[in-house]
């Protein structure tokens, strides 16, 4: 079982509606957050001005650095690929916050590491993560990568797309299509 | 033109606009950690070639800044932590993939045998130990009684740590053999550490981990030129800097010629240093006060010209310090995205 996301940057309208949900959903606190929004634009008018919008969060990628990094083993890795961190075995060290290239990860003000968890309390009831459910222009795909009957492995077979930072080496796991 | 912008408001404190969640207790420790890597070092060298009578500075007084050194690095660290009530689950497990761990349980084995070796060599150091102060003495009855003795005023309290003492007297060599590992790695790690870190195009170099050693142990060799009261003695450790900091010259300009050949991150992280904001603190600060200027002192005091031993010495302690503070603040700024 292998979960990723697969999110569509030509019906993102930047409407932040996931970064609102997540923080809802997750009781992040005021100022912070688990996920947000990116605006590229690129070019010249009137040539080749171009404009890429994408939702962004933890990649809860396939080579770690931030697992790799963690001096306690609190942050760790669940069934299905998705990255976690345990509270109570975080010392708040920072070494994963040096090691993400994706500045998924933030110090929460109770002291532990804190980031996406691909809404793993709502996987467990069978819903969708809260971004996922939420978005308005329903560009988000969320499954199982293994299943080749879900919608993400249906996206990505028959769509172009692309990773953040690939060079990083880090092997992401939120497909963007282009 | 190309303009990337994260929309949403995000202002996570100490990530946005950059990355800064490292603050001066990271430097502060690295620089600690290094000049007692390096004081450990030196005395367990000379120890196992037998020459601890004759460069008696470095291997019985010098050492007395490791311990020192250690625990306040160590406090430092403790202060940085962000879930400090849970600092001890560092101790639960070792992970071997993550450097951060080692240098733990490094610290763990280097720290007591810090003080066990300035211990040991402590009726050495200060055979009449009793002083004028009525508290500072009641401090020192928990672990010393006073004995009638015109040569050593004092001894251990308790028996097993006589008969540890006797233990470690008896096997300095084996001790200092562990004390060399020890210290190595505890120099080592701490630029191994950083180079970890592969989100941080500076820090992401394998020649970080040997110049931090470099330093480390260069620190700790201006350490003993300058406490040294044997002319000889001054010599030997003037000659040793003098070496380090050529190979830390060295391994400063290879790793600038690596960043500019590698990918436009490495480029950029190096252009940081190269006319942006770290410039001047770069090479006047480190390299120029902390590497060349005390380099040419010390060559002409070998050459017959007298300078008084502190300028150097503090100079390179001072361009040690700062190079880890311009290190762990660039190093922060770097990065691949946005």
């Amino acid at each position: 079982m292998r979960y990723a996301m697969a999110i569509d940057t030509k019906k993102c309208v930047g409407c932040s509606d996931c970064v609102v949900a997540c923080q809802t959903e997750n009781n992040v606190p005021i100022g912070y957050a688990r996920d947000w929004v990116v605006e590229v634009v690129s070019g010249q008018y009137p040539t080749n001005l171009e404009l890429e919008i994408r939702s962004e969060r933890c990649n809860h990628c396939d080579n770690t650095p931030c697992v790799r990094c963690c001096p306690t083993g609190a942050s760790h890795i669940v069934e299905g690929g998705i990255v976690l961190v345990t509270h109570n075995e975080c010392i708040g060290c920072g070494a994963c916050i040096q090691s993400c290239p994706y500045d998924a990860r933030y110090p929460h003000p109770e002291g532990y590491v804190d980031k996406c968890t691909f809404c793993v309390h709502r996987l467990n009831e069978g819903l969708k993560p809260a971004c996922v459910s939420v978005c308005p222009t329903k560009c988000m795909y969320f499954g199982d990568l293994d299943d080749e009957n879900s919608d993400v492995s249906k996206i990505i077979e028959s769509r172009k797309w692309k990773t953040l930072a690939p060079e990083a080496g880090t092997q992401p796991q939120i497909y963007f299509l282009v | 033109m190309k303009e990337e912008l994260i929309i949403s408001g995000r202002n996570i404190p100490n990530i946005d606009p950059y990355l800064h969640i490292w603050h001066w207790q990271i430097p502060i420790y690295l620089f600690l950690g290094g000049l007692a890597a390096g004081i450990l070092f030196f005395a367990a060298l000379f120890t196992i070639r037998g020459k601890s009578e004759q460069w008696n500075t470095a291997v019985k007084i010098t050492p007395i800044f490791a311990p020192l050194a250690l625990v306040l690095g160590l406090f430092a660290l403790f202060l940085d932590l962000k879930h400090k009530l849970y600092f001890w689950q560092l101790y639960t497990t070792i992970r071997l993939e993550s450097p951060m761990s080692w240098g733990a349980w490094v610290l763990m084995l280097v720290s007591p045998i810090s003080f066990v070796w300035v211990a040991s060599y402590l009726k050495e150091i200060t055979p009449k130990i009793w002083t004028n102060s009525k508290i500072v003495n009641l401090l020192i009855k928990i672990l010393i009684k006073p004995v009638e003795n015109s040569e050593i005023n004092w001894e251990w309290k308790w028996k097993f740590v006589r008969n540890f003492e006797k233990f470690i007297q008896n096997n300095r060599v084996g001790l200092a053999w562990i004390t060399i590992v020890a210290s190595v790695i505890l120099g080592v790690y701490t630029g191994i550490l950083l180079s970890a870190f592969n989100a941080r195009p500076l820090w992401n170099t394998s020649l970080l981990g040997i110049l931090f050693l470099t330093s480390g142990f260069s620190t700790a060799a201006a350490l003993n030129m300058w406490l040294s009261k044997n002319p000889e003695e001054r010599k030997l450790f003037s000659r040793f800097d003098i070496v380090l900091i050529i190979i830390e010259l060295f391994l400063i300009v290879h790793m600038f010629m690596g960043f500019l050949a590698s990918t436009e991150v490495q480029i950029e992280a190096a252009n940081l240093f190269l006319g942006g904001e770290f410039t001047i603190s770069f090479w006047v600060f480190v390299v120029g006060i902390g590497l060349v200027i005390p380099l040419i002192i010390e060559i002409l005091e070998l050459k017959g010209f007298h300078v008084p031993v502190a300028i150097p010495a503090i100079m390179i302690l001072i361009g040690g310090l700062i190079f880890r503070f311009v290190m762990v603040d660039a190093g922060q700024i770097t990065r691949y995205l946005y």
